[in-house]
């Protein structure tokens, strides 16, 4: 039996970059449950994606022990949260687990947008935060500024935050203390009926699905039959246990203030959704515990097999990958230029293209991706209304009343000399200024609502690039408002892609369709004849460009030494041809479906 | 007569040029010298695993073959007649570069049995030659020109460079009018479009400024004048950059083009024997220590074998055929493949034929104008699916 008062569940939050999986890394190291050889560099991060682009994406969890000065041995349950704005879901998943969180903030940046998110959505979960200053060593640190910052910005005590180097292992020690000392143990009784949380799960050929989840009341163990409160389903308990690290370790039971997981031969992932309560069939609880917020996505595209055989493929990969993803949706959808795919609904414009990654690099698909677009709302004059999520299926404007498009609620942290070109960036893309407040001398926070279409194209990148890399961001969804939205269409070689096509607000469709053809002319490869390129709303053509014929594809020389490797040169450029797709006479590459994403960079 | 070729490679040089991306480079003559003793070795142990083969034509390249003196290079030649029945008429050629030949080393190569030279001039323009990084002054080729002749030499090709940074329609006109005024005219023109070649100078400074090269218009223009303007002067076009007088198409070149066997010997030659690809180790330390040991086979300096497949065969037939204008027959394919041609490539060709990139006249299928323009487009399609 584990004494509840030596466990402390907690996750660590962050801004990106400022060195949440760092730090994770450090306390496994010093609670010694690996020798720093088994270290891999960062343990929690175990997809390659995750590594590669330096963010986590799965919530994930890791059992450890620490023998705390007080003598005692303490068991801490640290549980990883995604530090990006597209994973909210996921991070209040993981927060709802934890009894309290360690605040990770940079000695140098000091607060930034999604400090802010992440601590109000952690206090909005009832937990013990304490700050910790990052990266002390850095010759631009400066703790006592960031102490001050978190006090009069945050209003929670910040005096004894340790002053630590995640990277160079300086002062790992007292935030080991501290999460002892200022997180509280979990409570819950053991004997009560079972209420057990579902923050995540995986997915495993042999075990079915494993359920990460933490027990609030009662207790399970194998042979238990347990219930999902929601969904209704029964099953026999195979194992439970608890997360090593990257690997799991069975036990005897879990009981009330417990993270871990169960295994029940569970087949199918529609009956553990994330949120729900466990309870147990011979002890049952009299309601589920507080939920989460339920999930929908905000941007949908379409995802096409590269090669049409692979259809089934790809169908069994969201399949699998909507096992451990909740947020994701798909449904099947044709289009007379790509085929049969599935238009997917995703929580973010970095979501989707974590998923297009993963079914690229693990279920090695080549994939078509559409523009991604938002949810519309179009009331008809016959009174009904419709979510329009693919253009395609716009209704002929003659049945429209008028159309509503989904705005979010934006603030902007950026240092005073950006905030000029960053007011101007939020005018370009329809933003509605609501405000600004000034954190300290040199920084501010700018409030906008904005069109939810405007961000999803790139708007993270060009407020970068405008404000050096100074602001950061954060958004909620706010609703929908009314608006001048159009069809565009786009015709190469005079005929029309279905897959191009995207919705615009109306004032913006010249600009776009002109920088659509453009971008198009330069993405597609010159062929052996003129090939038109326009954009049209309904009949009428609103901007063209012409990709000239090829005129010249000749090598010069080829002899007996050159053979193999002008072959090779030959070979590629059929291999080429095939990651193209043929819309009437015309190879259009794959990438240019994706074109619309980027018509902003320069 | 059997045919067969041999290429033997010289990978030295006086220094490199801009846009060169073959093996080549400076040495000293030490290396040198017991490069041309690794070269008869391995000439022994092709003639250990073949017999004395019949040899229809050898090809000195390089590099720049002529800056050996003039003893090696017979060295070499004699050597070659040793370990090889090298046939009465075989085509030799060596290639030169003004500034490394004299009257006395033309006269060696003469009467040592070398029959054709190959000059790379490049350019009449002192300007674009020194851009290109040659050794060279137009002057110095024009003496190297008239002691060839007076050498004896009655084939003579001269190489040139089309398509230059800042080269402009009248310049390359001028090359081409200097170049076939010569008394008397050489016998065969290759004229090159540059190619930016990766880990070149010229790809460092050229690949991502096109603007600095005359553009696709102009180039075309330059090649299509070329064509038209050789003509006049009596040379055909025979392959897409290589123009002859009667009687002088290289025997060397229309074998790779051909399907003709061949044997590659020196650092990084390529050979096609038999339907098997073999390529030389490109390093020459490598080379020289490895044929200095006795027991080394030929496998030891060999970093590529490839036993070319049916489809193979096919292709290559194909995509290196139809660089000469008189392009493939189909007989000569169903006569060599025992598959007629149609079953093959009738739908490509056909799809081809259509578009204007092919022609066909009777048994024999060709180019077009247009096609040559974007052959690589034509010539990928005639590799099959596996």
């Amino acid at each position: 039996m584990i004494d509840q008062s030596k466990i402390r569940n907690f996750c660590i939050i962050a801004h990106i970059d400022h060195g949440k999986s760092t730090l994770a890394d450090r306390i496994i190291e010093k609670t010694g449950l690996l020798t720093s050889r088994e270290m891999q560099e960062q343990i929690l991060d175990n997809m390659d994606l995750e590594r590669e682009r330096g963010i986590t994406i799965k919530a994930q969890a890791v059992r450890t022990v620490y023998q705390a000065q007080d003598g005692e041995e303490y068991i801490f349950n640290l549980i990883d949260t995604p530090g990006h704005v597209d994973f909210n879901y996921e991070v209040s998943r993981s927060l709802a687990a934890c009894d309290g969180a360690v605040l990770v903030v940079d000695a140098a940046q000091g607060i930034e947008a999604q400090t802010l998110a992440n601590v109000y959505l952690a206090l909005d979960h009832d937990l013990d935060v304490f700050p910790v200053i990052n990266k002390i060593d850095l010759p631009s640190a400066d703790p006592e500024r960031v102490v001050n910052e978190i006090e009069d910005v945050i209003g929670i005590e910040a005096q004894d935050a340790p002053r630590i180097s995640a990277k160079n292992g300086i002062n790992i020690e007292e935030v080991l203390e501290q999460i002892v000392t200022k997180i509280p143990a979990p409570t819950g009784d053991p004997d009560a009926p079972l209420q057990a949380l579902i923050f995540d799960s995986v997915y495993d050929p042999y075990k079915g699905v494993i359920v990460f989840c933490r027990v609030r009341e009662g207790r399970m163990s194998k042979g238990t039959t347990v219930k999902m409160m929601a969904t209704g389903a029964v099953f026999e308990v195979v194992e439970v246990g608890y997360f090593g690290a990257g690997q799991f370790i069975p036990c005897e039971e879990l009981s009330a203030g417990m993270v871990g997981y169960m295994t029940a031969s569970i087949k199918n992932v529609r009956d553990t959704m994330v949120g729900d309560t466990i309870t147990r069939m011979d002890h049952m609880a009299a309601e589920p515990l507080p939920g989460y917020k339920k999930v929908t996505p905000m941007v949908y595209c379409g995802l096409y097999p590269a090669d049409g055989a692979r259809y089934g493929d790809l169908r069994e990969a969201l399949e699998k990958l909507q096992l451990n993803d909740a947020a994701l949706q798909y449904e099947p959808e044709t289009s007379i230029a790509l085929g049969f795919g599935f238009r997917c609904g995703f929580l973010g414009l970095l979501h989707l293209e974590i998923i297009q990654e993963r079914l690229e690099r693990e279920y090695n698909l080549d994939l078509v991706t559409t523009a991604p677009g938002v949810v519309y709302h179009i009331y008809k004059t016959d009174g009904t209304m419709v979510e329009l999520t693919n253009p395609s299926n716009m209704p002929d404007p003659s049945e429209i009343e008028y159309m509503e498009e989904p705005y979010v609620s934006a603030e902007i942290m950026v240092t005073t000399e950006f905030i000029g070109a960053i007011m101007e960036l939020c005018q370009e893309r329809r933003g509605v200024y609501l405000g600004m407040e000034y954190m300290e001398e040199s920084r501010a926070v700018l409030r906008y609502d904005l069109p939810l279409n405007e961000i999803i194209y790139d708007f993270f990148d060009a407020l970068k690039s405008r404000s050096r890399g100074y602001a950061s961001f954060d958004y909620e969804m706010k609703g929908y408002e009314r608006s001048e939205l159009v069809k565009l269409d786009i015709l190469v070689n005079r005929d029309e892609v279905d897959a191009l096509s995207f919705i615009v607000f109306a004032e913006s469709a010249y600009e776009r369709g002109r920088k659509m053809c453009e971008k198009l002319k330069e993405e597609i490869p010159r062929q052996l004849f003129d090939i038109p390129i326009q954009a049209a709303i309904g009949s009428k053509i609103i901007a063209r460009e012409t990709v000239k014929a090829l005129r010249k594809d000749v090598l010069a020389k080829c002899y007996g030494g050159d053979i193999t490797r002008k072959k090779k040169l030959l070979e590629k450029q059929k291999e080429g041809k095939k990651r193209m797709r043929m819309v009437g006479n015309v190879e259009i590459p794959q990438k240019a479906f994706m074109s619309v994403l980027k018509l902003d960079e320069k | 007569m059997e045919e067969l070729g041999i290429y033997v490679h010289f990978p030295f040089c006086v220094k490199k040029c801009a846009y060169c991306d073959f093996l080549s480079g400076p040495a000293g003559a030490g290396t040198i010298r017991r490069y041309v003793q690794a070269l008869q070795e391995e000439m022994a142990l092709l003639a250990a695993q073949y017999g004395r083969l019949s040899v229809s034509s050898i090809f000195f390249g390089g590099g720049t073959p002529s800056i050996l003196p003039a003893e090696w290079t017979v060295e070499v030649l004699e050597a070659l007649e040793q370990f090889f029945q090298v046939q009465e008429d075989a085509e030799i050629t060596i290639e030169c570069n003004p500034g490394t030949v004299d009257k006395e080393k033309l006269k060696q190569y003469r009467q040592a049995g070398i029959n054709r030279i190959s000059f790379g001039l490049q350019s009449v323009h002192d300007r674009e030659l020194q851009l290109l990084g040659r050794i060279h002054s137009m002057e110095q080729f024009v003496k190297c020109y008239k002691d060839a002749r007076a050498a004896g030499f009655s084939n003579i090709n001269i190489d040139l460079m089309s398509g230059l940074p800042g080269q402009s329609m009248e310049d390359w006109k001028e090359t081409l009018k200097q170049v076939t005024d010569l008394q008397p005219p050489p016998e065969h023109i290759s004229a090159y479009s540059l190619i930016i070649e990766p880990g070149t100078p010229f790809y460092g400074q050229y690949a991502d400024h096109e603007e600095l090269l005359p553009d696709e218009e102009t180039e075309r223009e330059m090649y299509e004048w070329t064509a038209q303007f050789l003509k006049e002067k009596g040379y055909h076009r025979y392959e897409i950059s290589n123009y002859a007088k009667n009687g002088y198409e290289s025997r060397h070149n229309n074998y790779y083009w051909t399907g003709v066997d061949y044997l590659g010997l020196g650092i990084g030659a390529a050979s096609c024997m038999r339907g098997v690809r073999r390529k030389n180790t490109e390093n020459l330390q490598f080379y020289i220590q490895n044929l200095e040991l006795t027991g080394t086979t030929l496998s030891d300096i060999q970093i590529e074998e490839h036993v070319l497949s049916e489809t193979e065969q096919q292709e290559e037939y194909l995509f290196l055929g139809l660089r000469r204008m008189e392009g493939i027959s189909t007989t000569a394919f169903a006569a060599r493949f025992h598959v007629s041609y149609d079953t093959v490539y009738g739908q490509v060709t056909s799809r081809l034929l259509e578009l204007g990139l092919l022609q066909q006249q009777g048994e024999w299928i060709s180019l077009t104008d247009r096609g040559i323009d974007v052959s690589n487009v034509v010539l990928a399609e005639f590799l099959q699916e596996e």
